[in-house]
C-alpha cells in the first residue's frame, strides 16, 4: 500500500489525471454566448427596467392609487396625481429614480391594475446618472416599446399570481 | 526636501538596530486586494514573511442594515436581507420569514415549505461552488472557478425562473413564498443535477481533492480545535470540519427538514482542507434533498391563507371588494405583528445565520439583530493565521467563507 503510494507520487499520477481532465475538456462543446448578438433566455418572471402600461385603447393603466410609492422600500417613486377634465383620476407626475430602485418588485406586486411593471428589458445604461431619474414620459414610453412582451410575461403568470 | 530627509533619518535607525533584532513590519492587505474576498482590510503584523499578528478592520461595507428594518414594515424588509450574504439570498430571508412567521404564530403550507427547502439548499450549493472555486483560486488553481460559475449560472437560472432575479430574489415571505414555482421547473432542477452540477462537482474534485499543490497549501493550515472551534463561535462547515457535529437542520429542524432524510458531514482535523471536503460533502448532501423535495413536493397552497398577512390572490383581489381592501392595507400598512421577541434561526451555508426580532404590536419591527456566521468566523483570523506565512493567510480567508455584506451589514 505504502510502496502503491510511493509510486502513485512519484509519477505524479493525481497531476496527470488533472491535466488529462483539463485536456479533454478542449474538446467539449464551449458554453460562452457572444454577448450582445446571443442571450440567454429570460425567464418570464424578469425584474428588469420599468414601465407604465397602457389600455388597448390608449388611456394610461395608473389611476394614481400611490400604492406602488406606499410599497417600495428604496422609496424611489414619486407621484403626483389630480383630477383630469373628464373627471378621472391620473397622474400628474409619475417618476421613478432608477439609481435607488433595488428591483425587488413589490412596485409590480402591489399595482392593483397592472400598470407599473418591471419588464423584461436589462440594456438601459446610460452615459450620465440624470438620464436614470425616470419620469412619467419615458415610463409610458417604455410600456409602449415592451408591451407586447410584458402582455406575454403577465398572462404566462397570471395562473400564479 | 522634507521627505528626503524623513527618509535619510529612518535609515540611521536601522543601521543602529541590532542585526539580530528586526523589528517587525505592519501591511495593509486590502481592502482592495482580490484575495480579501470583498473589503476586508486586514493590518497583518510580519516577522519577515511570518504573521505575527492579524488584525481584520471591518466597517467599510455598513449600510445600517438593522436600523433600516426598524423604518420599513415586514414586507419591504426582506430585500435587506438579500443583501445581507449575497452568496447565498435566500437562506436570509429563510430565518427572517421564520421569525416573523413565529411571531405571527401563523403556519406555511406543506408546498410552501418544501419550496423554501428546496430553494435553501439549492442556495447552498450555490454558496459552496462560489467558495470553494474561488478558494482553489487563491491557493493557485484557476480552472476550478471557470467550472464552478458555469454550473452557478444554471442554478441562478432557477431562482430567475421562480422569482425573476438572478441574485436579489425577494422570494420568501413571511407566510410562505411570494409566488408558486412554474411548471415543469422540478423536472429541470433534477436535470440540472444530476447530468451538470455533479459531473462539475466530480470535475472539480479531481483536479483539489488529491492534487499535491492543493494539499501543500490547505493541509495543516488554520487548524482549528473543536474547543476552540466552540469557544469563538463558529457555527456551519467551520466548526463540523473541528469535528463537532451541529447543525441547525438536524439538530432543532425549521420547515421540513425532519421528514428528509440527509447526513452531516464532519471533519477531523480542523484545517482548511478539511473544511475544503466538508463543503464538498455538503453539496453532495444538498443534491440528496432537493431530490428528496421534488420527489416529496405535495399540491397545494404556498403560501399562509391569511388575507391579513399574505396578499390575496390577483383575480380574486380584481373581483372582490373585501380582497380588494385587503390588498390595499397589505402594501400600504403592512400587517401588524404581535408584540414579542423570537430568536430563529437557519443554518445557512456559512454557517448559523439568526434573526432576534423585537416586535412592538406596530407594522414594523421595534429591533432586528442579525447574527451573521462570518462575524464570529472573522474574529478568530488572528490565532488562526499566527505563526502561518503571509500567503496562508489567503488561504485560510478563503477557507472561512466570508462575504461581507453580512458582516459589516
Amino acid at each position: 500500500m505504502a510502496f502503491a503510494k510511493i509510486v502513485e507520487s512519484f509519477f505524479l499520477k493525481e497531476i496527470v489525471k488533472g491535466m488529462a481532465l483539463t485536456f479533454r475538456s478542449m474538446f467539449r462543446p464551449k458554453y460562452t454566448l457572444n454577448y450582445p448578438f446571443e442571450k440567454n433566455p429570460l425567464s418570464t418572471r424578469f425584474r428588469g427596467e420599468h414601465a407604465l402600461r397602457r389600455y388597448p385603447n390608449g388611456e394610461e393603466r395608473c389611476i394614481a392609487c400611490k400604492l406602488c410609492e406606499a410599497a417600495c422600500p428604496a422609496m424611489a417613486i414619486t407621484i403626483e396625481a389630480e383630477e383630469r377634465e373628464d373627471g378621472s383620476r391620473r397622474t400628474t407626475r409619475y417618476d421613478i429614480d432608477m439609481t435607488k430602485c433595488i428591483y425587488c418588485g413589490l412596485c409590480q406586486e402591489a399595482c392593483p391594475v397592472d400598470a407599473i411593471v418591471e419588464g423584461p428589458n436589462f440594456e438601459y445604461s446610460t452615459q450620465t446618472k440624470e438620464e436614470l431619474y425616470y419620469n412619467k414620459e419615458k415610463l409610458l414610453a417604455n410600456g409602449d416599446r415592451w408591451e407586447a412582451q410584458i402582455a406575454k410575461n403577465l398572462e404566462e403568470n397570471a395562473k400564479y399570481r | 526636501m522634507m521627505e528626503m530627509m524623513d527618509i535619510k533619518e529612518d535609515v540611521k535607525e536601522v543601521d543602529e538596530v541590532s542585526s539580530s533584532n528586526i523589528k517587525s513590519y505592519t501591511l495593509n492587505f486590502g481592502p482592495q486586494h482580490p484575495a480579501a474576498h470583498g473589503v476586508l482590510r486586514l493590518v497583518l503584523e510580519l516577522e519577515g514573511e511570518i504573521v505575527d499578528r492579524a488584525d481584520p478592520h471591518i466597517g467599510l461595507l455598513h449600510r445600517g442594515t438593522e436600523k433600516l428594518i426598524e423604518y420599513k414594515t415586514y414586507n419591504q424588509a426582506i430585500p435587506y436581507f438579500d443583501r445581507l450574504d449575497y452568496v447565498a439570498p435566500m437562506n436570509q430571508e429563510h430565518a427572517f420569514a421564520l421569525a416573523v412567521e413565529k411571531l405571527l404564530k401563523i403556519e406555511v403550507p406543506e408546498r410552501g415549505q418544501y419550496i423554501r427547502v428546496l430553494f435553501s439548499e439549492i442556495t447552498r450549493i450555490l454558496n459552496h461552488l462560489l467558495n470553494i472555486t474561488t478558494y482553489a483560486l487563491d491557493v493557485g488553481a484557476i480552472t476550478p472557478s471557470l467550472w464552478g460559475f458555469e454550473e452557478r449560472e444554471r442554478g441562478m437560472e432557477f431562482y430567475d425562473r421562480v422569482c425573476g432575479a438572478r441574485i436579489h430574489s425577494n422570494y420568501f415571505r413571511p407566510g410562505g413564498v411570494a409566488m408558486d414555482i412554474p411548471k415543469g421547473i422540478e423536472g429541470d432542477i433534477l436535470d440540472w443535477v444530476d447530468n451538470s452540477l455533479m459531473r462539475a462537482v466530480e470535475d472539480i474534485e479531481t483536479l483539489l481533492t488529491e492534487n499535491r499543490i492543493f494539499k501543500q497549501r490547505t493541509v495543516d493550515i488554520g487548524v482549528v480545535s473543536a474547543d476552540d472551534a466552540m469557544d469563538w463561535g463558529f457555527s456551519g462547515p467551520m466548526l463540523r470540519a473541528s469535528g463537532v457535529p451541529w447543525d441547525l437542520r438536524k439538530a432543532q429542524p425549521y420547515d421540513v427538514y425532519e421528514k428528509i432524510d440527509f447526513d452531516i458531514p464532519v471533519g477531523k482535523t480542523g484545517d482548511c482542507y478539511a473544511r475544503y471536503l466538508v463543503r464538498m460533502e455538503e453539496i453532495k448532501q444538498s443534491v440528496r434533498i432537493i431530490k428528496q423535495c421534488v420527489e416529496n413536493m405535495p399540491e397545494g397552497a404556498v403560501k399562509a391563507e391569511s388575507n391579513k398577512i399574505t396578499p390575496p390572490k390577483r383575480v380574486d383581489m380584481k373581483m372582490s371588494m373585501e380582497e380588494l381592501i385587503h390588498h390595499f392595507k397589505l402594501y400600504t400598512e403592512g400587517y401588524h405583528v404581535p408584540a414579542g421577541d423570537t430568536y430563529s434561526a437557519v443554518e445557512a451555508p456559512k454557517g448559523e445565520f439568526g434573526v432576534f426580532l423585537v416586535a412592538d404590536g406596530s407594522n414594523k419591527p421595534y429591533r432586528c439583530h442579525i447574527k451573521a456566521p462570518g462575524f464570529a468566523h472573522l474574529q478568530a483570523l488572528d490565532f488562526l493565521s499566527k505563526g502561518h506565512m503571509l500567503a496562508d493567510t489567503v488561504a485560510i480567508i478563503g477557507s472561512m467563507d466570508v462575504v461581507f455584506g453580512e458582516i459589516d451589514r
